[in-house]
């Protein structure tokens, strides 16, 4: 086999031990996919129906015009409730002896982070069709033809992909679990200060600018323009450039921690 | 034990190491030969667990020069991985799989193929008696087998060069004898063992020969024979009621009085029952009532003593260091 083919088959061993990891202990996913749910239900029919008035008219009355601006907004915080996880099991890995003996391996480079990244990419999907599904149920009717639903899933996995990259490296930099579990909080408070839940217009100067300039609203409204047609991709080279740039950096930086934990002693 | 023509498993020279401003290994020379059990021997903090994670790749060595089954470690560190096992004192199995999943895992991570694989997990399950335990969480194993496991997962990819950091720490005696039984198993295959412990009975029962490690330095390094024969032989302490039976005793077995405050005596003697006998009955002889009596074999504490001057007692920031 070829150096190349082994780091795909060590990488797929490990992403079966991540699932495994999963299937066994739903209890977290499950806590990953609620939070965007609760946040779902919460916005739509507590807040909705004033959020939805500012929104201007709606042929369905102000809480579906609400409804139909907030789920990309929960797409988003979906993705970046789910990178969470990726922090936690990546932490918690790393105060495991097994981590230990897949150095003491000729294992391939990379193949335990690649095995977080992958899982952690699936669990996101996952918890994107069900609460994608959750909002289809009461009453989200998106717009988007196949090829717009293709490209808004690719902008949600690309950005999925830096989220989780960004959250593996702070896993891995966190000195113990707790820390790990507290550091990526920020990840899922940013859709909130994004285009996500408001439009950014409505508030005030400084937070604006910060709404309108950080990655969230961009990916927020091209996934909003594909999914309801409100505003076609403006906002797609920006999300993607982004998504890309996180994703590299976080992912150069996660190979160098790895790396440099052997040097220094985790015990 | 095969002869020594072969290339030696280690030949380390000159391994230093410091973690800030300790130093924790101090210009270290090793050869270990292909085929034979190598045990490393010392205290807490002595440099044991530092020794296992540089030859086994797991942290670079400060200086040295060290060859791994004829492969210098420092530029070839991929090359000794596929062909040493290391089975450290901290178990490095995974805690969320069963104990089969486990053994799979590494077979995959050794690309054994699917039908290999299979054989040689159920194969492993078997020999370590971990069959009817096989797919239950490893939340329900006791320590013995949490230890086996982690020792048959080490075994997967056939390795012929096998660390094992204090495989026995912790373990009831039932455990020990156990693990004594599949090392002496291995070395029959071929396989060449390094082992690192704190007991001198374990290295004398397994190891053909022995390095003595304090403070990060050899002290000493021979056959369990040679070694042994440096080690005055054990005593036997007697305890007494009262000073003044302690002194009766001491004028007569011509012992110095010892310095605390503590009512007993260490006659050297080897602790047979002739021996004791006559020492009884020379006491019984001159009417000196013993209150308690004990008999103490040679341990890491006279090897140490006699090679040092000085005894084992665990330096806690040292012991923290070298974790």
């Amino acid at each position: 086999m070829t150096a190349l083919a082994y780091t795909v088959t060590d990488s797929a061993t490990m992403l079966r031990r991540n699932l495994k990891h999963q299937l066994r202990y739903p209890s977290v996913t499950l806590m990953l996919v609620g939070m965007p749910i609760v946040f779902l239900l919460l916005f739509v029919y507590v807040f909705g129906g004033q959020l939805g008035a500012g929104l201007g008219t709606h042929p369905h009355g102000d809480r579906t015009a609400y409804l139909t601006y907030v789920v990309p907004g929960i797409l988003i915080m979906t993705v970046a409730s789910a990178a969470l996880g990726t922090a936690l099991s990546v932490a918690m890995d790393m105060t495991e002896g097994i981590i230990d003996r897949f150095r003491t391996m000729a294992i391939a480079r990379g193949a335990v982070l690649t095995g977080h990244v992958i899982g952690s990419l699936i669990q996101t999907i996952i918890g994107l069709a069900i609460v994608l599904g959750v909002a289809l149920v009461i009453g989200y009717r998106p717009t988007a033809d196949p090829l717009a639903w293709v490209a808004a899933a690719g902008v949600l996995l690309l950005f999925a992909l830096a989220l989780v990259c960004l959250s593996a490296t702070l896993g891995l930099a966190a000195k113990s679990v707790e820390t790990a579990s507290n550091t990526p909080m920020f990840l899922t408070l940013l859709p909130l200060l994004s285009s996500g839940f408001v439009p950014t217009g409505t508030m005030p100067d400084g937070l604006r600018q910060f709404a309108e300039y950080q990655p969230y609203t961009p990916v927020t409204q091209t996934v909003r323009g594909l999914l309801t047609g409100t505003h076609a991709g403006s906002h797609a080279v920006t999300a993607i450039a982004w998504s890309l740039g996180i994703a590299i950096v976080s992912y150069l930086w996660a190979v160098r921690l790895y790396n440099r934990r052997r040097a220094a002693d985790p015990k | 034990m095969t002869s020594g023509s072969a290339t030696p498993a280690i030949v380390a020279r000159g391994i230093g190491k410091s973690f800030g401003e300790h130093q924790v290994l101090d210009q270290v020379d090793l050869t270990v030969a292909a085929g034979t059990i190598f045990s490393l021997l010392g205290p807490n903090g002595a440099g044991k667990t530092t020794m296992v994670r540089i030859l086994s790749t797991l942290i670079p060595a400060d200086a040295g020069d060290i060859k791994v089954a004829g492969h210098d470690l420092a530029t070839e560190p991929g090359a000794v991985r596929a062909v040493i096992g290391v089975t450290g004192q901290f178990s490095a199995v995974d805690n969320l799989l069963t104990g089969a999943e486990n053994l799979r895992l590494m077979a995959d991570l050794r690309h054994l193929g699917r039908d290999k694989g299979r054989r040689r997990v159920s194969e492993l399950l078997e020999r370590f008696d971990l069959a009817d335990a096989a797919g239950k969480p490893l939340s329900t194993y006791s320590g013995g087998m949490r230890r086996r496991l982690d020792l048959a997962m080490t075994l997967v990819g056939d390795p012929r060069l096998i660390f094992l950091d204090e495989p026995t720490a912790g373990l009831d005696p039932r455990s020990r004898r156990t693990m004594w039984q599949i090392i002496d198993e291995l070395v029959a295959d071929g396989v060449t063992i390094f082992l690192t412990t704190q007991y001198l009975d374990e290295a004398d029962q397994l190891a053909d020969r022995i390095a003595v490690l304090d403070q990060g330095r050899i002290v000493a390094e021979g056959t369990p024979a040679e070694l042994k024969r440096r080690i005055p032989g054990g005593h036997v302490e007697l305890q007494f009621a009262d000073p003044d039976a302690l002194r009766e005793a001491a004028a007569l077995l011509d012992i110095a009085l010892p310095e605390d405050e503590q009512l007993a005596l260490q006659v050297p003697g080897d602790g047979t029952l002739a021996s004791l006998r006559g020492l009884l009955g020379r006491l019984d002889d001159a009417r000196v009532e013993v209150e308690d009596l004990s008999i103490h074999t040679p341990d890491l504490d006279d090897v140490f003593f006699a090679v040092t001057g000085h005894s084992t007692v665990p330096r806690t920031t040292e012991e923290a260091l070298a974790r």
